[in-house]
């Protein structure tokens, strides 16, 4: 039932080159109620994989909406993640995902509730995506309350069911992830778990031993390497010896996708989801993305690469301008319904700010809370003797069944 | 290279400071609340410019380059000057072979580090926050620190040094905050420094560089920027393993390192003003091997010892020094050491100002201390 897919003028193995091609197209089809649009995916490049994830992918009117309004919310979240901490108002370390949308409402566009996702400190988008609210997401920053963990984690520190968090130190989070994907292997749920790093933390040798435990065990475990283009202030070709970050398994089978196509990061995760599921162990993906901001709030971006390069981006690849683009052009949906997600958008994320900007923070006797399961000694050693502070538990965890 | 030898040594030339000199800091819920106490340098020592921490490290590793042709610097975005700018203009200097940038790796540049060190060349590494050091805690623990023993002499890295920004800055939370000094000093064969300002750090940075032990230089990095001091232009070098007693006393001693010593300065003048209670500053310098003479000296006279630090209170490097206190200055220890350090909690984002041995926790120690 579906009409001519137009193939994109793209062939395979020209994908890097890196122009805006009409790699979508599209037909709006009406069937039994629903409407849904078919699109070419952008090629992906295989690592020791005998079958590509498929050409082409369905999208429908909902999903299209839904994952517009995610993209949106995220950058727009973002610039308001970045005024606060202009204004101090974010105090701890922040680092903006804007550029790189696509690769988490891509991916969890593609998960079952049980699977699970880790990541490093690029934390907000991926937080917002898994459950958390966009409040609690802002009032984390700001350290109030209603913050995911009541403003003690901050930027970095954002986590929800089978979300593993935001983590700080650079690397760290992968192995994690491995031991993550053998509980559920182990415990037989049928999830996996998602593992994201960066290009700058693909270096850290604690990732290769991930990988090869993951192979030596067949863990449900699809590591996915970020590749925004700079670790910090270092541009991948002077970091890594080999770019071909999806390669760097070597006897994990890797797959390389363009992540500024939200649509071809879901069909990719679809493709790993069957993968895994057949019990074939764990692969390498390097998702291609850009991020438009500095490594962190103390790093302006433009010291080690140019304006152009960034607005370049900004012109030819945003993720959010592209689907916009493709979905509308698929008459899946109208630019005034965008419009109308674009007004909501922004009055979600300026009632959020407001109640980060406005929310209590936490009483100070909580700086001793959830520092030991059960403490021997009922007061943290070394609190100031006038007001001990009592230890104590606060939140029921999540994660264990 | 410069010989050893003709460097100057000066730090029994350092002076402490008049009143008028502290430059106060405003106590904030943005930046650590300390009053910076500024050294000042004899006029012998010759020409001074006016620098802040990171340009007096920038200016110790410049001579150490300039007169160390083996020397290279090498840590994750050095080459445009690192986040703290520490490094910067040295690349264009003296070369992309001799400052440059690293992949992300801290076990890796450890390693690599010590590599260079035991190869000959003269190896100085940046890891870019402290908290960041411990994927490297292996091969600076284990490889670094033993070096020298598994290999009888035969081999050693001694060359080596460790950079990296350590203590609370006011608003770092768990990840950029923390003082590891005590988990190395855990580790015989290791030298491990803090130094309190800029014209220690410059002359102690020089040291450790040409020390034949691998050393950990700590740089508290509250202060790259509020610290600023005249500092000597000219190559000199400060003792290793060496305290410095920055205000005499009479009744109770008081500990410190790094950005620590600075709190004490205040605490001190309180207790003098409030309680009329005389109080002997020590800047421990060195945390491994440390001085322990001077402060055995100094406890001998008051009877009273107050250490503090921000790292967390258990095995703290507090511990240690009150443990050895009261073996070697029992008879004369007139109450029961006090330690005011960080809680034994992780270090905490928004509840920082609670978590420091801020003044006035200090200051109750030394209350304690007096009236026991």
């Amino acid at each position: 039932m579906l009409s001519k897919v137009i193939k994109s003028v793209l062939k395979p193995n020209q994908n890097q080159m890196r122009v805006l091609a009409p790699f979508m197209t599209s037909t709006v089809m009406k069937e039994s109620g629903t409407t849904s649009a078919t699109f070419d995916t952008r090629p992906y490049k295989l690592h020791k994989l005998e079958e590509a994830p498929n050409t082409s992918t369905t999208c429908t009117r909902d999903e299209a909406l839904l994952y517009y309004k995610q993209m949106q919310i995220i950058r727009r979240m973002e610039s308001a993640s970045g005024n606060l901490y202009k204004e101090k108002a974010v105090r701890g370390f922040c680092h903006l995902y804007s550029g790189q949308e696509a690769i988490c409402v891509g991916i969890k566009a593609a998960l079952e509730p049980q699977d699970s996702v880790i990541t490093a400190y690029r934390d907000h988008g991926w937080a917002y995506v898994m459950g958390c609210s966009v409040t609690s997401v802002m009032a984390e920053l700001t350290g109030r309350t209603q913050g995911i963990v009541r403003g003690k984690g901050g930027s970095m520190h954002m986590y929800c069911k089978n979300f593993y968090g935001g983590n700080g130190i650079v690397g760290a989070q992968v192995p994690v992830g491995a031991g993550v994907a053998l509980a559920q292997q182990y415990l037989g749920n049928g999830g996996l778990c998602i593992a994201l790093y960066g290009d700058g933390a693909a270096n850290q040798g604690q990732v290769f031993e991930a990988y090869n435990i993951a192979k030596l065990k067949d863990l449900p475990c699809i590591f996915i390497c970020e590749n925004n283009g700079y670790g910090m202030g270092t541009s991948v070709d002077r970091a890594s010896a080999s770019t071909m970050y999806y390669t760097r398994g070597d006897y994990v089978p890797g797959l390389w996708i363009d992540g500024m196509d939200i649509l071809s990061v879901k069909e990719a995760i679809k493709y790993c989801k069957d993968y895994c599921s057949a019990g074939k162990g764990p692969l390498v993906l390097e998702v291609a993305t850009y991020r438009y901001s500095g490594h962190s709030m103390s790093d302006p971006g433009t010291s080690y690469r140019t304006r152009d390069e960034i607005q370049e981006v900004r012109q030819t690849r945003d993720p959010i301008m592209l689907f916009k683009e493709n979905i509308i052009s698929a008459n899946l949906v109208t630019a005034e319904e965008l419009k109308q997600i674009d007004a909501d958008v922004r009055k979600e994320v300026d009632e959020a700010v407001k109640v980060a900007k406005t929310d209590k923070e936490i009483a100070v006797h909580e700086l001793a809370a959830d520092v030991y399961s059960a403490p021997i000694e009922n007061t943290i050693r070394g609190t100031t003797p006038f007001e001990p502070y009592t230890h104590q538990r606060l939140s029921k965890v999540i994660n264990w069944h | 290279m410069t010989s050893l030898a003709k460097l100057p040594r000066f730090s029994h030339i350092l002076r402490s400071i008049t009143a008028t000199n502290v430059r106060y800091i405003p106590p904030s819920r943005l930046s650590s609340h300390f009053t910076y106490y500024p050294d000042t340098v004899a006029d012998s020592l010759g020409e001074t410019a006016r620098l802040n921490l990171f340009q007096s490290i920038n200016q110790a590793l410049d001579t150490a380059l300039a007169t160390d042709d083996s020397a290279v610097i090498f840590g994750e975005d050095v080459g445009f000057g690192g986040v703290f700018r520490c490094t910067v203009d040295l690349q264009d200097r003296y070369g992309k072979d001799r400052v440059f940038n690293t992949p992300l790796c801290e076990q890796g540049i450890a390693g690599f580090a010590i590599g260079v060190a035991v190869g000959g060349a003269t190896a100085i590494a940046e890891m870019q926050f402290a908290d960041y050091i411990f994927p490297a805690f292996d091969q600076i623990v284990n490889e670094a620190a033993k070096y020298r023993y598994r290999s009888g002499n035969l081999f050693d890295c001694g060359r080596l040094t460790f950079r990296a920004p350590c203590g609370a800055v006011g608003h770092g939370a768990l990840y950029h905050s923390q003082s590891p000094e005590a988990y190395f000093a855990h580790t015989p064969g290791l030298k491990i420094v803090v130094p309190r300002g800029p014209v220690k750090a410059k002359g102690l940075l020089l040291s450790c560089i040409r020390d034949n032990n691998p050393c950990i230089f700590l740089e508290p990095k509250v202060l790259y920027r509020a610290a600023v001091e005249m500092v000597p232009t000219r190559d000199y070098t400060l003792p290793l393993s060496s305290a410095d007693i920055l205000d005499e006393g009479e009744d109770v001693t008081l500990i410190g390192w790094g950005t620590q010593v600075h709190v004490l300065r205040e605490v001190a003048q309180l207790a003098r003003q409030q309680l009329n209670v005389s109080c002997e500053v020590i800047d421990l310098v060195t945390i491994l091997p440390w001085d322990r003479e001077a402060v055995f000296e100094s406890v001998k006279k008051t009877g009273r010892l107050l250490v503090a630090h921000e790292a967390p209170i258990t095995n703290g490097f507090g511990a240690e020094i009150a443990a050895t206190v009261q073996k070697e200055c029992f008879l004369h220890l007139e109450a029961p050491v006090e330690r005011v350090c960080g809680f034994d909690t992780p270090f905490p984002h928004i509840f920082e100002p609670f978590y420091l041995p801020d003044k006035w926790r200090c200051l109750s120690a030394i209350k304690k201390l007096v009236n026991y």
